[in-house]
């Protein structure tokens, strides 16, 4: 109730409110609105210095992977700003060559991509009979999947981990594909059922009148119409599986062939606990991908938020 | 609230409700069955598991009773570590949604809002290691007297304070950890508190400014009461984060130094020390902790469906 769909639109890229100077100013004397030109000014210098203070910790990264090995460890990266500015692609070079960083990058992509698209489909299908079909304890159902959202996934790990031991998955790329499969349904049936309720009965209605079955009503209208929630989903999952850790970590079984971004640099922060250089290139490469998409599809991202924050 | 499309469409459809749907059910059933069936494996049949394991000891030979869970509630390094999890409970989501809720308030004024909105936001879509190593940055310690890499001691060495350990003293290295969580979420809440600020109604803020208001008693009486359902939504949001919080404390600290918390401990208890028993009773507390947020959550969720 909430957060619903018309809030959704007001989105991170709306516009500010502003106020009404049309209705105001006559009640206004010049005082108050020199005070009031003062504070909005004060408030401006301040939200953008949280602004600043925010991006601080990410473009000191982003310095200090541009910076020469010796630099980096014996001066504060801010120091690298000064001219005679000294930058290099030499950690870059070092991460892909020498720590096999390229693999784990391609490895990102191996495990990410299935695990954002087997959950969408998954749980479109049950989103679609959720919302449109009829049959005993469906609303149980629902409302139990939803009650999964809070589980701690820590809880699967141990009895799934000996079940895929045991059938010789364990290691597997599928083990973790089917790992982000079961723990992203919940957020994206809840997501996908709440956006399929919302569509027009009439639409349903009048298709099942022309005779079109579940399957090509599902394919034809649901799908098409439901494209900004599938990208809000779609992004959601992708971040979601591309910065795992604990879910690799552990299904994957130290293969380190098979090793995404995430474990990659965890093992680097390990074993060279002080080879800043090249935690700094790895760190930056890993945060690359995210970054465009979320740059580039942040509308949907939010609102994927919006929506599905209501499961609290 | 307002009323919109989306809130008045029934889950059943009437008109589909009339349809004859003899022979369908199996049809649905098909439909859902992947998901269920991997929900089967993935937490039912883990949760079932996890219960017996956590009344047997270590390798899981022979029952003992409640001989885990009073080895949490004892053991003083189980306690420290329930400490520190509570710490993080009452102050990351305090921070969380209280700097959520003020920026959102902040940024809802000014022209520069979506900018601002998208520099608290960036950090959603960096990985904890990811974080983990920027982090390293800014709390990075060199002993006094030598040149400070890390950002934060050579700032507060322009004031002539000492060089600090950041991440290894134990007087505030759980307070540096939460400062990176806070960084990571804050935007999260502030982007949802902000589209209920939007949902105020203008007249009520032109109303009360009319009468006299000041900025803090607008902010004190109508717009906390006005967004109080979603910050709700947000704290319980949170309140599940931060009790599962693992990838931050196992990037940074491994959870040495005093930081450990119940899911570190929990996997430092499955993969260093092979305890399967008391590794599943602290995923068991942990379950057991969330299970009140649950039952919140599935109350709030059936209030909707009502509302349809």
């Amino acid at each position: 109730m909430n957060i619903s769909e018309s809030q959704a639109s007001s989105e991170l890229t709306s516009a500010p409110k502003t106020d009404k100077p049309k209705a105001r100013k006559n009640s206004e004397t010049r005082g108050r609105l020199l005070r009031r030109a003062l504070g909005s000014g004060l408030l401006t210098v301040v939200v953008i210095a949280l602004a600043l203070i925010w991006s601080v910790p990410t473009f000191g990264l982003f310095v200090s992977s541009f910076r020469p090995a010796s630099l980096i460890t014996t001066t504060g990266w801010w120091s690298g700003l000064i001219p005679p500015w000294n930058f290099t692609l030499q950690n870059y070079i070092d991460v892909l060559q020498a720590q096999g960083l390229g693999q784990a990058f391609v490895n990102s992509l191996i495990i990410s991509i299935p695990g954002t698209f087997l959950p969408m489909i998954i749980a479109a299908f049950g989103a679609y009979a959720f919302a449109w079909m009829k049959f005993p304890g469906r609303d149980f159902f629902f409302m139990g999947i939803v009650a999964l959202l809070v589980i701690p996934t820590q809880i699967a790990l141990v009895p799934v981990l000996k079940l895929f031991t045991d059938i010789g998955l364990t290691g597997e790329y599928a083990a973790v594909w089917l790992a982000h499969t079961a723990f992203g349904l919940p957020f994206a049936v809840f997501l996908l059922r709440n956006f399929f309720a919302a569509l027009p009965s009439d639409l349903m209605e009048s298709a099942h009148i022309d005779g079109a079955s579940h399957w090509r009503i599902f394919w034809s209208i649901i799908i098409p119409l439901s494209v900004p929630s599938l990208a809000s989903l779609g992004i959601f999952q992708f971040m979601w599986v591309w910065n795992d850790l604990l879910t690799s970590l552990i299904f994957l079984g130290g293969n380190p062939q098979r090793a995404p971004m995430t474990l990659s640099i965890a093992n680097l922060v390990d074993s060279y606990g002080s080879n800043y250089p090249v935690l700094t290139a790895a760190a930056f490469l890993s945060m690359a991908l995210p970054l465009v998409v979320f740059f580039a599809l942040q509308r949907y991202f939010v609102r994927g938020i919006l929506a599905g924050s209501v499961k609290g | 609230m307002t009323t919109t499309d989306y809130q008045t469409v029934s889950i059943v459809p009437k008109a589909h409700k009339a349809r004859k749907e003899h022979g369908q059910t199996w049809w649905a059933w098909v439909w859902v069955a992947p998901a269920l069936i991997l929900e089967l494996i993935f937490y039912i049949y883990p949760l079932i598991q996890t219960i017996i394991l956590s009344f047997q000891n270590a390798d899981s030979s022979s029952y003992v009773g409640f001989k885990n869970y009073v080895t949490i509630f004892t053991n003083p390094t189980m306690l420290e570590v329930i400490k520190n999890n509570l710490l993080w409970l009452v102050l990351a989501t305090l921070l969380t949604v209280g700097l959520g809720l003020i920026v959102a308030v902040l940024v809802d004024k000014v022209r520069v809002e979506s900018v601002v909105k998208s520099a608290l936001f960036v950090p959603m879509a960096i990985s904890f290691v990811a974080a983990g190593v920027i982090w390293r940055f800014i709390y990075l310690y060199s002993p006094n007297g030598e040149n400070q890499i890390g950002l934060l001691n050579a700032f507060l060495g322009l004031f002539k304070v000492q060089p600090q350990a950041w991440l290894i003293n134990t007087s505030f290295n759980n307070l540096a950890l939460i400062a990176v969580y806070t960084w990571m979420w804050t935007g999260f809440c502030m982007v949802i508190i902000s589209a209920a600020l939007k949902g105020i109604p203008e007249d009520v803020i032109e109303a009360a400014k009319i009468d006299g208001a000041s900025n803090l008693t607008l902010f004190w009486r109508i717009t906390v009461p006005m967004v109080q359902p979603t910050l709700g939504v947000v704290a319980t949001t949170m309140v599940i984060n931060v009790l599962k919080i693992f990838d931050v404390i196992y990037i940074m600290t491994g959870g040495d130094y005093k930081t450990d918390v119940v899911a570190v401990e929990f996997y430092n208890q499955l993969f260093n020390f092979s305890n399967y028993g008391l590794a599943s009773a602290l995923a068991i507390l942990l379950l057991i902790v969330i299970s009140p947020v649950m039952y919140i959550n599935i109350r709030r969720l059936r209030a909707q469906e009502a509302e349809r």
